[in-house]
């Protein structure tokens, strides 16, 4: 039993994830498998990016949505509009959902827990309604048709599926590197000091303010990257795209997954969109399964998936710890890896 | 060279509405003291500390420590000044272990950006070797190393009590305010959490708390105030105090809780 919690919990697990994305699209039955995966994975960044603002810092962000329309749009209109590659246009999208995130977060962040939430859920609804409404630079309801594709530099072709996913998965990878390390670091223990109080934070001489921005920034680029991506292999978007309901799809993905962990953006997202391919065929009304489920989950496993795994695997090795009280130094290497994050 | 006083409050209130929580008190704290606050419910204890800890500004009045002018101040600066602070309720993180609470509680000592966590530099390496020797030392001063990877969840409300006093010492603190410190625990670990009070004084750190429990206070402190609806009705010696009729009449006489 042990050894299984350990091996899930090792950095041995972590490789093979990576392999099993490698090896995903020659094992799928189709290629519209490799595209859902490919595109879960893209959902999959923008959670981890509201993993940042919600689950490490504990602001409930709203507008992530927004934020991931955003990048999407900048790609879709930089290369139809202004004849943008789209690699200048993706890390174009990057710098500005920076940019309208840093704006953003020092007027919203100014405001605590719920009437922050709130704030960004305007915040979000106005740039739906900017999208659909501002005819002249969005194209409005009509959308943004033929955007280009990831340019493949001669060597690939990202038209293609397999490429695309292989290029996804790479961001993939790298979006989860970066996370891993800013949760261990001091930074993202600063983060988690603020979500477990303003007051708390305060006391122990953190800036609230900076680094609340910061955490949010963090969210909004991974959001702006991930709809450029997204952008780039639909090739159309439309106002639709800045919708609530795709933000609450992304906390959803979190929550299952678990809020505040590493893995959990991964597990939720990927395990709800296959879930969600499998009962298709009930439409809207696969809302009354999930519905229940999730209160279900939120009640009796509020971190979780990743998270009621970890702080379970925790409390059993560290009760077991006593035993062997000599062995300071797996002690020691206990802590680092059953620590908050996974 | 002339004694400063570690903390100076002069005229000190803080109005909510038409309400002073706080109204005009004056005291000066020294260093290397065990300084006591009492008074009934709602006497304005939480707010004095609130406003020494910068938590919230004050109406009037100033706050200098170490003669340093810090009213005002944001409470991030004051607790990189030498300020940190417990709270009634202890906060902390549940499903992590105790040494990884501890941790961030010296990140006010650090530089370390998040440009050095992309590119792993060595100044953050080294922030984070200094930080976690920092928790594990607090850890032990406060006597449980042996919890160290224990989870929140799983320990006892006594420990942590002694948890939160760590991560305020691992802010490197030179005044710990601690509010209820003994809050709903039992006369035995009251007791512990008292010499514990004067071991951190002991190793230089000065105290100012928030207490009810008198038995605690009159063994422990070397001076208190007494607030009662915002003012301050008496200052002296745990002796002087027991003695002063105004004491007395407002807080001792007529409180239930001298009793707990």
């Amino acid at each position: 039993m042990d050894r299984v919690l350990n091996f899930l919990a090792s950095p041995a697990m972590k490789i093979v994830l990576l392999a099993a994305g490698i090896l995903f699209p020659l094992v799928a039955s189709s290629e519209y498998q490799i595209y859902v995966m490919a595109l879960a994975f893209i959902w999959a960044i923008a959670v981890y990016g509201l993993n940042i603002i919600t689950g490490y810092c504990g602001q409930l962000n709203l507008a992530h949505g927004g934020f991931f329309a955003i990048g999407a749009y900048a790609v879709g209109l930089l290369t139809v509009d202004y004849g943008w590659a789209f690699w200048p246009a993706f890390i174009a999208a990057g710098v500005i959902g920076a940019v309208l995130g840093f704006l953003v977060g020092i007027v919203s962040l100014r405001l605590k827990e719920h009437y922050f939430a709130i704030f960004t859920l305007c915040v979000g609804f106005i740039i739906y309604l900017l999208i659909e409404k501002w005819e002249e630079l969005t194209h409005g309801t009509l959308g943004v048709i033929s955007i280009a594709p990831p340019e493949g530099f001669g060597l690939v072709d990202f038209t293609e599926t397999i490429p695309f996913y292989y290029l996804v998965l790479f961001f993939l990878v790298l979006a989860i590197w970066l996370i891993s390390r800013i949760s261990r670091s001091l930074v993202g223990r600063t983060f988690l000091a603020i979500r477990i109080s303003d007051d708390l934070a305060q006391s122990l001489g953190i800036n609230l303010m900076r680094n609340k921005v910061l955490a949010f920034v963090l969210s909004t680029t991974y959001a702006g990257l991930a709809g450029a991506l997204l952008a780039g292999v639909v090739r159309f978007i439309g106002p639709d795209l800045a919708e609530i309901t795709h933000t609450f799809d992304v906390i959803t993905y979190l929550l299952v997954g678990g809020i505040g962990t590493l893995m959990g953006p991964l597990v939720g997202t990927l395990l709800i969109t296959w879930i969600t391919q499998a009962v298709q065929s009930f439409e809207e009304y696969r809302m009354i399964v999930f519905g229940p489920l999730l209160v279900v989950l939120v009640i009796f496993m509020p971190r979780g998936i990743v998270g009621t795994f970890l702080t379970w695997r925790g409390r059993r090795l560290a009760s077991k710890a006593p035993a062997k009280q000599s062995a300071s130094r797996v002690e020691n290497k206990n802590s680092e890896e059953a620590g908050t994050h996974g | 060279m002339a004694e400063q006083p570690l903390l100076k409050i002069s005229n000190l209130t803080k109005r909510f509405g038409g309400l002073a929580a706080v109204n005009d008190v004056s005291v000066t704290f020294e260093a290397g003291k065990i300084n006591a606050i009492i008074g009934p419910n709602g006497a304005g204890k939480t707010t004095f500390f609130n406003l020494v800890a910068g938590a919230m500004p004050p109406s009037d009045g100033t706050i200098e420590f170490q003669g340093m002018d810090v009213t005002g101040m944001s409470p991030d600066r004051i607790a990189r000044l030498g300020i940190a602070r417990t709270f009634q309720t202890t906060m902390l993180f549940e499903q992590s272990t105790v040494l990884d609470n501890l941790i961030v509680g010296h990140r006010l000592r650090t530089q370390s950006r998040l440009w050095d966590v992309i590119i792993n530099s060595k100044r953050l390496r080294d922030e984070e070797k200094k930080c976690r020797a920092r928790a594990a030392e607090v850890l032990d001063f406060v006597g449980l190393s042996h919890l160290a990877n224990r989870f929140i969840l799983d320990i006892s409300q006594e420990e942590r009590k002694r948890v939160a006093f760590a991560l305020a010492m691992a802010t490197d603190p030179e005044l710990v305010l601690l509010d209820e410190p003994a809050g709903g625990i039992n006369p035995e670990e009251t007791e512990n959490l008292a010499s514990l009070i004067r071991k951190m004084v002991r190793h230089g750190i000065s105290v100012c708390l928030i207490e009810h429990k008198m038995d605690m206070i009159m063994s422990l402190a070397d001076k208190i105030m007494v607030l009662d609806h915002g003012e301050k009705i008496a200052e002296g010696t745990p002796e002087q105090i027991k003695n002063d009729p105004v004491v007395i009449e407002a807080y001792l006489g007529s409180d239930e809780d001298v009793e707990a």
